[in-house]
């Protein structure tokens, strides 16, 4: 990354980390496509989301709000308020990608925390802006092969599975979201919201179809970015990933799974 | 289920697309940006929440609230995803094979 390394060598720097952020993709794939298929989503339903949904946290959103019960309309609205976000991502990328017509379709469905995150750690202007690019490549490409390969994997090892609750899946479902949750729950504001929109789900609970409460807790989040003035530092909600070495930018978290 | 994979897997894919493709200006705006940043915390913690206390539209203790907190204390000591998960798998499923928790 500094400024007297050559082409070849800062090729090599990117096409490692890719790989590196791939492989630890992976996890959260074998733990996604096990759950998936825990809850009810047949094979081929859970491979169809990592293949064309791919972003993890609305996946496991999904999948989670289908296994307590929710209905599918709350699924499917709490997937996709999960991955507006990912238009955030797009709308910094593009320019550094500079993609239109198919490609620009690709480039958008790699469109996630960890190539966000990677192309971001490069600089822009090293190499004319091959570096970011080739980091938003490379790290898509890797990610979309690992997470497939992963999910393929989890889904096929927990159809070996029995009774879901003997193994204590019901409490790896919300394990799983702490750990999304986790890498983001960086400064002060960040814990507020997520404690107070626990507690306003809780709430709601008693009076609220199951899914309803999360799809509710949400305005919590959107009240607290209205209150948020101008004058307010950018909420960064990604760590320093000391696997990856990505800088934290813009909120996308490279630790935290395809998020 | 194929309508909500197909149907939320599109949206999102569309929701990935409007960011490459709409004016920077558009989305650019200080709370819109906030907003965004914080949707996948308040998310995230509200399905924690209610994966771990709710069974229907009751709330409940059971051997989830025991595996969770293992997983908390496993992301404290910086492990990595699976060995979080299958920790509190692993605590949920031994205290409701001794019969220690429902």
């Amino acid at each position: 990354m500094s400024a007297a390394a050559t082409w070849t060598e800062e090729r090599r720097s990117v096409l490692r980390d890719a790989t590196g952020v791939g492989i630890a993709v992976g996890a959260y794939g074998i733990g996604f496509g096990a759950l998936s298929v825990a809850s009810g989503l047949s094979f081929a339903q859970t491979m169809a989301l990592s293949l064309l949904m791919f972003t993890g946290a609305s996946q496991f959103a999904l999948v989670g709000v289908i296994a307590a019960g929710g209905g599918s309309i709350a699924a499917g609205l709490t997937a996709l308020l999960l991955g507006v976000r990912n238009s955030l991502y797009g709308l910094r990328i593009a320019p550094v990608l500079q993609v239109t017509g198919v490609k620009r379709a690709f480039a958008a469905q790699l469109t996630i925390d960890e190539t966000t995150a990677m192309a971001l750690a490069r600089d822009e202007d090293a190499f004319e802006g091959r570096s970011a690019r080739l980091a938003f490549w490379a790290t898509g490409l890797s990610v979309y092969v690992f997470w497939n390969l992963a999910t393929l994997i989890g889904a096929l090892g927990a159809g070996a599975l029995g009774d879901p609750r003997a193994f204590g899946l019901d409490a790896v479902i919300p394990a799983a979201f702490l750990a999304l949750l986790w890498p983001r729950l960086k400064g002060r504001d960040p814990w507020a919201i997520a404690i107070i929109s626990a507690v306003v789900a809780l709430a709601l609970t008693p009076f609220l179809r199951p899914g309803l409460p999360v799809l509710a807790a949400a305005l919590v989040a959107v009240i607290a970015g209205l209150r948020a003035g101008p004058a307010l530092a950018p909420i960064s909600s990604a760590p320093r990933d000391a696997e990856t070495g990505a800088r934290e930018e813009d909120g996308a978290a490279p630790g935290g799974g395809p998020a | 289920m194929w309508p909500v994979v197909l149907v939320s897997s599109l949206g999102c894919f569309l929701l990935k697309l409007t960011g490459h493709s709409v004016p920077q200006r558009v989305l650019d705006n200080p709370k819109v940006r906030h907003i965004a940043a914080l949707l996948p915390v308040s998310l995230l913690a509200a399905l924690v929440a209610v994966q771990t206390f709710a069974s229907g539209q009751s709330l409940v203790l059971d051997a989830r609230v025991a595996g969770v907190a293992a997983g908390a204390v496993a992301l404290i000591l910086r492990a990595p995803f699976l060995v979080v998960v299958i920790v509190a798998g692993v605590v949920a499923a031994g205290l409701r094979y001794w019969g220690l928790a429902a």
